[in-house]
């Protein structure tokens, strides 16, 4: 038991987190703005694929992120066109981009690199470990602070909460909310890059494994708020740090495993708890999901 | 000050404003009125930037300008107080009125240089309300003075200000209407929509009539009067009086004991109301909108949870408090909502599945094993209520969404009628209705009632009320504090009621 | 006339996703014609690939027709996924348990646990929106990977086959098995998966047809979906109507399971579903939500998946995930409906349709 609390525990944790609150910072723009955003795992997938491949081609893990940045805004600009200006549906849009974005990356590595859906390794020199972590960090108080302390910030809640008030103070709403879905992914594009460039040393499909949804949990589990989706995001961080631990080290008295299933779905039945409302209520912005027509009759 | 000129606007096939110009001076008080569905609240939402035009221009200060944007109007110094409260309901009072406007800049919110600003401008306007404050923690009364601010606070010059009275009791509106006075008197602009008459007579200085979209009348207050207004906003005499025989007034149908319904936010909406309501009468309820008419017959409907109630409703002596919406309708408990697109059509619907909501689990409308739609049985159904009820176009494959408002709201009375009811609960039969279907719907109900059924009626219209109860109640603040004979009771001593300052 | 316009818009967004796909594919240096050829011709052909592009279209149709009845109820059941992953479970652990029965007995008790179970993993969500009123599209993703690690955590630890190096349980019992089509009709070989479960999954589409537009309670259910307030107004009660579609989409996902374990594989294996429930969400917009337009869609879906394999075979560089990216880029397009409005519309071509 000693030795599961250890500093490799610790930094275990760290490093699982930093995906984790990347995705959820972007989640919480793009859903504060009032666009539900399940295409955090889309999103994530273009930037883990699109740093990776970059960075194998230049050997520079620093163009390799700004193009996985890159390619999460253009998965996001996808997202916020058919959501914002053609009033797509939310959630069906994103489960669209979720299924494009597990065939395409596979579909160009295919072609690219002729391989069934993985990158080459990229040469351990041209790996970022750190620099990922210190963003995600870092931009937690710097979202807190965009948000509420800025009049950025406060429009985009304005647009998520009442998006026909802020219409009537002469705040464009779209405007608001492609910013909002835009930043979003770039954040998720940032968590993506650090799978493939920064925790591991290439590009697999589907390399997210769900934490895409995750991120999303650890958002609604955080009350669409910067600091409690912090510590959620550390929390499911750290469950999955123990599940992977776990499986050397606990064992129960009867000389059995605990079965990494049930830690793997701890942040998952969390969720769905704190959603109908047991541990305090989560509320989501108001609008959130609704698309904004003006000319309703 | 601002003028529009020639402003064309379709939704649909619905033409709101047809070459719609206005001109405001500066430094007035300019009332718009019309019935509702006039056009006033497009036309005026056209020149906040809020709609498009689809033709015509707006003029300010003479010149020509371009409006596609609230934020093109906010610039031009134009503000709006929209009917339904633009405000975010979760955020302060001080981070409602710098929205879009914000101090300091774009990176650092400067909130404390706003409420300063804010407290300067309350003092000014004499519009008290604490800048700390959570919008959804307000009164009405407040929330709307807040309005006012966020307009003020933008150096608006003109405001226009859509039903601005519609949530307040005749009290709030003096004080209102002094806020106003001072406004003026500071050198602000300032169009007030509305369709009451006697707030038009009291408070403004000149008057644009609409009617179906078009400006039927340009008048000086000072030189017209109630009954010239009322002629031009309907387009002929008005018809004060409905028509109707003496009414035999039978046993009692409906008894409601202590009624209290509590909200979801732990207000009493409706507190502690007892009345009765008796065959082959038409009992009033008049009141301003929002002191618990809607929760009254939601509650008596059964569609409050029971949670929410306390008290007792009995019908023709059995206590039905603990039924829910379907079980009443079995008892003979009819039903015409207030809001017709919230709670009466399926507007995606077809008219005949519209003509079955609520009946559409009863012989024979289903057959084989009570499960199965008989469409034959549901077509026949609804060709009888579209005949009876003269609703129009009678195609009944057409959803409802096809059909004009009135027609809409025939649709729904034939099919409440239909039942046969032995007590008809009724909340703005003729809103947003056209005048031929207004005395249609008022024919009709008094003949309900002579057949012997019992009607509970209630309308925010007062001359409604009036002409067609046999017994009028008046509500305040979720409180029955008035009990008058609509024959011989005055409308000041009505009014008077409604604001709760009357003897109770 | 309404028909064909129903029928034109979903044309053309699978068209234009076709489109966008053959971009791709000449981008990556590879011909668009030759890799479309490749997919569409080994999916027609007989009687392999219309063998297996039936049995494929079978889940499809299952997953499409739960997707429509939640969506018909204004709900969006994305966890499909889940649902039917624990009733593949339940079925194969009636077959195991049951091993020994008889066919007449056993067949209907498998039947039964799939659509059980599915019905009960899609009940948990809409009891929860009932109840707490917490949001379905959540907690429907979140079972999803709960579904999925249950049925791998009973699998690995109590119902594999001492030994046996892959997830997936022991065999079900003999009795338990259902016929494939190729016992019927000559020409199509015993060895190709299709049976009874896609006949089944026709009659589902009927039945649901039925239920919606012929029954009181599908009038119930659409009510609730088209207006809430004004279907509780008429006196039906909108969180039965959650629950009961909820329930019966869950138990349309769980037929899957019957299709999987009792009449391809014979056993439970972990990972079978290959997005099965999402791609349904496609199904359902594709078909218009409607029983019949599910059918088609799930056809087309199962072309694409057919044909992707052998496109992987046999072309240089496009891979099987080209299905995938056509998937996505299809729902983007029947998503986004008013692009093509836009365009369209002033040509009188497309009117509004509301679904």
């Amino acid at each position: 038991m000693g030795e599961l609390f250890s500093a490799a525990l610790f930094w275990s944790t760290i490093r699982l987190s930093t995906p984790l609150i990347l995705a959820a910072m972007g989640g919480m723009f793009s859903e504060r703005g009032g666009v539900i955003n399940i295409a955090l795992e889309g999103m994530m997938l273009a930037g883990a694929f699109t740093a990776a491949a970059v960075t194998y081609a230049t050997g520079n893990p620093f163009v390799g992120l700004a193009a996985g940045v890159a390619a999460g805004v253009l998965i996001a600009a996808i997202h916020a066109v058919a959501c914002i200006s053609y009033k797509a549906d939310q959630v069906v849009t994103g489960t669209a981009i979720n299924i494009l974005m597990i065939g395409m990356p596979a579909f160009l590595s295919g072609a690219f690199f002729l391989s069934s859906g993985s990158t080459p390794q990229i040469p351990r020199e041209h790996l970022i470990p750190w620099t990922p972590i210190v963003i995600a960090f870092a931009l937690v108080p710097i979202a807190w602070y965009v948000l509420y302390k800025t009049p950025f910030g406060l429009r985009l809640r304005a647009v998520g909460e009442n998006p026909e008030a802020a219409d009537a103070a002469g705040i464009s709403v779209a405007r608001m909310k492609y910013a909002g879905v835009l930043l979003s992914g770039a954040l998720a594009g940032i968590g993506g890059a650090y799978l493939s460039i920064g925790q591991s040393s290439l590009f697999t499909r589907n390399m997210t494994s769900g934490r895409g949804f995750i991120a999303l949990a650890a958002l609604i589990f955080g009350k669409w708020r910067p600091v409690q989706t912090l510590l959620a995001c550390l929390l499911f961080g750290f469950t999955e740090a123990i599940s992977i631990q776990m499986q050397s080290v606990i064992k129960l008295p009867s000389g059995e495993d605990i079965p990494v299933q049930f830690i793997q779905m701890f942040p998952y039945v969390l969720t769905i708890v704190v959603l109908a409302g047991f541990i305090g209520h989560s509320r989501a912005p108001r609008a959130l999901g609704i698309p904004y027509e003006k000319e309703r009759t | 000050m601002i003028e529009l000129r020639n402003i064309t606007k379709r939704f649909g096939n619905v033409l709101a404003n047809d070459h719609v110009s206005v001109v405001v001076k500066p430094g007035t008080i300019h009332a718009i009125v019309g019935e509702n569905g006039a056009g006033k609240s497009t036309a005026m939402r056209i020149a906040y930037g809020f709609y498009k035009a689809d033709s015509g221009e707006i003029l300010i200060d003479g010149q020509v300008r371009d409006i596609s944007t609230p934020h093109d109007a906010i610039a031009l110094g134009v503000g709006m107080v929209h009917q339904h409260f633009m405000l975010v309901e979760t955020m302060t009072v001080a981070e409602n009125i710098v929205l879009g406007a914000e101090p300091g800049n774009a990176a650092a919110l400067d909130l404390g240089k706003a409420s300063t600003e804010i407290e300067k401008l309350s003092a000014e306007f004499k519009l008290a309300v604490n800048p700390e404050t959570v919008v959804e923690h307000l009164s009405v009364g407040q929330q709307q003075r807040v309005e006012l601010l966020k307009a003020l606070y933008r150096h608006a010059r003109l405001l226009i200000l859509d039903e601005p009275t519609a949530v307040l009791t005749p009290q709030e509106v003096e004080e209102f209407f002094a806020i106003l006075r001072r406004m003026r008197e500071q050198g602000k602009t300032v169009v007030i929509i509305t369709h009451k008459l006697s707030e038009v007579l009291a408070i403004s200085d000149e008057v644009t009539v609409m009617r179906d979209g078009r400006v039927v009348g340009r008048v000086q207050t000072a030189e017209t009067n109630a009954a010239e207004l009322a002629r031009l906003m309907v387009g002929r005499e008005v018809l004060l009086r409905v028509e109707k025989p003496d009414a035999d007034i039978g046993a009692t149908t409906l008894s409601v004991k202590n009624l209290s319904v509590t909200h979801a936010d732990g207000t009493k909406r409706l507190d502690d109301v007892s009345f009765n309501v008796h065959k082959g009468e038409i009992l009033g309820i008049a009141g301003v909108e929002g002191n618990g008419q809607t929760e009254l017959i939601e509650a008596l409907a059964g569609l409050v949870s029971a949670s929410r109630l306390s008290g007792e409703v009995h019908f023709e002596g059995r206590n039905i408090t603990s039924l829910n919406a379907r079980e009443r309708r079995e008892v003979g408990i009819a039903h015409i909502p207030e809001d017709r697109h919230r709670r009466g059509l399926l507007l995606d619907f077809s008219l005949s599945e519209n003509s079955i909501l609520g009946v559409h689990y009863r012989p024979p409308l289903v057959s084989y094993a009570g499960v199965f739609l008989n469409d034959t049985a549901i077509r026949k159904r609804a060709d009888r209520i579209i005949q009876d009820f003269d609703v129009r176009p009678t195609n009944q494959d057409l959803p409802a969404r096809a059909l004009s408002g009135g027609n809409q709201q025939k649709l729904i009375i034939g099919r409440e009628f239909d039942l046969q009811p032995k007590l008809l609960l009724v909340s703005q039969p003729t809103r947003g209705v056209d005048i031929g279907a207004i005395e249609f719907i008022h024919r009709k109900l008094v003949a309900l009632r002579d057949d012997g059924c019992a009607v509970l009626l209630i309308s925010a219209e007062l001359e409604e009320v009036t002409a067609l109860s046999d017994r009028l109640l008046i509500i305040h603040e979720g409180r029955i504090v008035g009990d008058v004979d609509p024959q011989v009771a005055t409308i000041e001593e009505i009014g008077l009621l409604m604001t709760g300052s009357g003897k109770r | 006339m309404t028909f064909l316009r129903q029928l034109l818009f979903p044309l053309i967004a699978v068209i234009a996703a076709f489109i966008v796909g053959g971009i791709l594919i000449l981008i990556i240096g590879d011909n668009p014609i030759q890799a479309y050829q490749l997919l569409l011709g080994s999916a027609l052909s007989w009687p392999d690939g219309i063998g297996y592009t039936l049995f494929y279209a079978t889940p499809l149709i299952f997953t499409g027709l739960a997707v429509l009845v939640a969506f018909r109820c204004g709900l969006l059941n994305i966890g499909a996924e889940g649902q039917l992953y624990i009733a593949a479970f339940a079925t194969a652990w009636v077959g195991i348990t049951f091993a020994n029965m008889t066919a007449w007995v056993l067949v209907p008790l498998c039947f039964l646990a799939a659509i059980v179970a599915g019905g009960v993993w899609g009940a948990i969500p809409g009891i929860l929106k009932a109840r707490f009123g917490s949001h379905e599209v959540i907690n429907t993703i979140m079972l999803t990977f709960i579904a999925i690690a249950l049925c791998s955590y009973f699998t690995q630890y109590h119902y594999k086959t001492p030994g046996d190096p892959i997830m997936e349980t022991s065999p079900i019992g003999g009795g338990a098995h259902i016929a494939r089509l190729g016992s019927f009709i000559p020409g199509l070989p015993a060895r190709i998966p299709v049976n009874i479960a896609f006949l089944l999954a026709l009659l589902c589409c009927v039945l649901v047809y039925i239920f919606l537009w012929r029954t009181k309670w599908g009038y119930e259910l659409r009510a609730t979906g088209t207006n809430p307030t004004a279907a509780e107004y008429g006196g039906i009660s909108i969180r039965k109507q959650i629950i009961i579609a909820m329930t019966i989409s869950g138990s349309l996902a769980g037929m899957v399971g019957i299709n999987e374990v009792l009449g391809y594989r014979y056993r439970y294996y972990d990972g079978f579903s290959d997005g099965y429930g999402f791609t349904g969400i496609a199904v359902a917009l594709l078909g218009r939500n409607h029983p019949a337009g599910v059918v088609v869609a799930a056809l087309l879906f199962a072309v694409l998946q057919r044909g992707g394999i052998h496109v992987d075979g046999f072309s240089e560089h496009v891979t099987k995930d080209i299905v995938q990216v056509l998937q996505g880029t299809i729902i983007l397009f029947v998503a986004a409906e008013a692009f093509f409005r836009g365009s369209f519309g002033r040509f009188g071509l497309l009117k509004r349709a509301k679904i």
